[in-house]
């Protein structure tokens, strides 16, 4: 434990237990403090009022998780604090970061898009810290654009193509349309679908850009039946990351397929409708601290913050090197509330877990899917594999 | 409604009654709202009783006159009257009751708030709340010691054993165990507490007069991916020989030798196990299969399932009324 990390930190443990309570066991105070480091990512504008970004998206969940986790910690006289840097997008987040993780062994997560993330990833004053990335799917971050001081509690786009495919293949629906929007966070979900299509034996009979600008809520059922009728397929999966087009094409394709992907049957880390696995209790949860439902990006940030407060509370320690090995190593398993225990890839720091398969209001399924099978854990038959990836370095 | 439902079991009583030959298993049905009820003799299902919403733990009161029933949506611990065969009024229970313990003077319930982080405890005769006590997020399994001297809260996403003193009802210690503990177990001698971890994947045996860890048994089931090792409903047999543990989506029991405290089988029952009853002899353990909507009957000198009984959607809960206490 640095002495740097407790200074000018004002840490709020509810005293909720009063003074008859007495710590278990506990072997002297630990204060914890976690950097929440925010970059807005740029969108376009949001067609469906169904996708419009909360403002404090991810900050909510890493919020909720020090509350949670302080919750473990006041028995153990450990104290977890958060501190919040969110800069808009087009904003200097590099500068903030410097300032906010120089001196020692720092602890960090960033929602950010993905070359904010490397470049602070790549900070002389991050070399020995503990990043989470709980804002990019980006793959390249789990493979040959890791770093050793970056884990991944997001899952990556290849996690979610791998996710759907396996769906695909388990109901036989092995044809599919693909189509894939013009912004670069669709074209590289578009890219995820094709390698995992490929992976799975899932064939494209059609791939189609889609490069209509105009609003397609005017427009769709004159233009997406037209779109869709040169092909047959079982399912249309659509890669749309920025909401332009594929909630649109629902009921409107020539033939009465699925959509897939981005909307319709989407592919999520986290989804409003699980409730299964007491998911229900994180819900309720969120729903009361944040006034709103939890999306991915809150459960990506929550996740991290859970991460370093099981592995502090299990190893009795707040140095940065001890909580990375911890996490990176076999005792390590983490509550999701997916139904299974979730642990860290030590090849590249990615979160293994579960992806759902959700409609905007019922959870279909979860990923991995049952019949695919894997030697170590079925939750290594999503994204990249110990042999599958170019990340190197990490262990 | 309530007059159908009472109308349609009277006639059935009329039925299966007038032989109390078997213990009844009283099954509570999550995703139905009901309570299913197995006569252990013949394994079957001798009836069907509409409950408040989301029914999970159910405990009988010390004279098994009162069926006490955990309505986590309707935000109360229902009583039903076994002899009246209704509900007949609902006790103060705090916000989601999920699970409960009967103190052993008959008269005090400990009831785990799951969304206040609380436990409530309540007098089930003046119907008042006595005491709310503080514990962690998600508070779970409950249990009394059969002195009565401790209450026992796990709570699941601070990972804890709360020990609570039933003289004051104030918290006086806690115990980290593995991650999301669900279900806590006396010893009959009150010498031992057993602790099931859900995503730990763990069962910890505690020794009550240090409260330290004894010992933390692990599961291994060739074929059965770790992941899905999700220790929930512990049972201890009454001879003190074998402690039963559910294994949730493994879909097995684990049976643990008591006096090495390893385990010694695993018996394969239905889907999604959460918890388990035992017959008075000692000589049937039932267990409740989530996903799969059955009860399996386990024969516990075999160590093997004998019979399966399709109850409600979402088994839960489960508990045992002796033949000598059905009334007539």
């Amino acid at each position: 434990m640095r002495a740097s990390w407790a200074q000018g930190l004002a840490f709020s443990v509810a005293a909720l237990l009063g003074a008859t309570a007495m710590p278990a066991h506990a072997q002297g105070s630990l204060a914890i403090s976690i950097t929440y480091l925010e970059k807005k990512a740029e969108h376009p504008p949001t067609l469906s009022n169904f996708d419009l970004i909360p403002d404090d998206e991810g900050l909510a969940g890493a919020r909720l998780a020090i509350k949670d986790t302080n919750s473990t910690g006041k028995f153990l006289k450990h104290s977890y604090a958060l501190g919040e840097v969110v800069k808009e997008s087009g904003g200097d987040i590099l500068a903030e970061a410097r300032k906010a993780l120089d001196g020692g062994p720092k602890i960090a997560i960033l929602n950010m898009p993905a070359a904010d993330a490397l470049a602070i990833a790549d900070l002389p004053e991050a070399a020995d810290d503990l990043l989470f990335n709980a804002g990019a799917y980006d793959t390249a971050l789990r493979d040959d654009k890791c770093r050793r001081n970056m884990l991944h509690t997001l899952p990556s786009r290849a996690m979610l193509a791998d996710a759907l495919m396996q769906f695909l293949v388990k109901k036989q629906w092995t044809r599919i349309m693909l189509v894939t929007g013009h912004y670069p966070t669709d074209e590289a979900l578009g890219e995820a679908f094709r390698n995992a299509a490929k992976k799975f034996g899932v064939t494209l009979n059609a791939d189609k850009p889609w490069l209509a600008d105009a609003d397609i809520r005017r427009n769709a059922m004159q233009e997406v039946p037209l779109f869709t009728q040169d092909a047959d397929y079982d399912a249309l999966v659509a890669a749309d990351e920025e909401n332009q087009f594929a909630t649109f094409f629902q009921y409107n394709s020539w033939q009465p397929r699925p959509i897939m992907g981005s909307a319709g049957l989407m592919t999520l880390a986290w989804s409003p409708a699980m409730e299964q696995w007491a998911a229900i209790q994180l819900q309720d949860r969120f729903n009361a601290f944040a006034k709103r439902k939890m999306d991915s990006i809150d459960y990506a940030s929550w996740l991290a913050v859970r991460s370093v407060g099981e592995a502090v509370t299990r190893t009795r320690s707040g140095d940065v090197a001890a909580i990375r090995a911890y996490l990176l190593g076999d005792q390590f398993g983490l509550d999701g509330f997916k139904g299974s225990r979730l642990s860290y890839r030590s090849w590249n720091g990615q979160l293994r877990q579960p992806i759902a398969l959700a409609s905007r209001d019922a959870l279909v399924t979860l990923a991995p899917i049952e019949g695919f099978e894997h030697e170590n854990t079925e939750l290594d038959t999503l994204g990249l594999d110990r042999p599958e990836t170019k990340c190197t370095g990490m262990e | 409604m309530k007059a159908r439902t009472l109308a349609a079991t009277t006639a059935l009583c009329l039925l299966t009654c007038a032989s109390a030959s078997a213990h009844w298993l009283y099954v509570s049905n999550e995703k139905d709202d009901t309570l299913s009820v197995i006569d252990t003799e013949t394994n079957e299902l001798i009836d069907t009783i509409k409950v408040g919403e989301r029914p999970r733990g159910i405990t009988f009161s010390g004279d098994y006159k009162y069926l006490y029933i955990c309505a986590s949506d309707s935000n109360a611990v229902q009583v039903y009257d076994i002899a009246a065969k209704k509900i007949i009024h609902d006790l103060p229970s705090g916000d989601d009751p999920e699970q409960f313990a009967l103190a052993p003077d008959n008269k005090h319930l400990y009831i785990a708030n799951e969304n206040d982080a609380l436990a409530t405890v309540v007098d089930v005769d003046s119907r008042t709340v006595v005491a709310q006590i503080d514990v962690g997020v998600e508070p779970e399994g409950m249990a009394v010691s059969h002195d009565g001297k401790w209450a026992i809260v796990t709570s699941e996403t601070t990972a804890m054993v709360h020990w609570i003193d039933t003289a004051t009802n104030t918290l006086i210690d806690n115990t980290l165990v593995d991650q999301r503990p669900r279900e806590a177990q006396f010893s009959a001698d009150d010498k031992e507490l057993w602790v099931s971890s859900e995503i730990g994947g763990t069962v910890t045996v505690m020794d009550v007069a240090t409260r330290q860890i004894k010992k933390v048994i692990d599961f291994a089931i060739s074929g059965v991916s770790r992941d899905t090792i999700q220790p929930v409903g512990i049972r201890l047999s009454k001879d003190g020989k074998w402690a039963f543990v559910a294994l949730g989506p493994a879909n097995h029991i684990a049976v643990i030798d008591r006096a090495t405290m390893e385990v010694v089988n695993h018996v394969l029952v239905g889907r999604r196990v959460w918890h388990m009853a035992l017959t008075p002899e000692g000589d049937k353990l039932y267990t409740t299969n989530g996903v799969s909507g059955d009860v399996t009957m386990v024969d516990v000198a075999s160590q093997k399932p004998e019979k399966t009984i399709k109850v409600g959607r979402f088994p839960w809960g489960a508990a045992m009324l002796p033949k000598d206490k059905i009334p007539q």
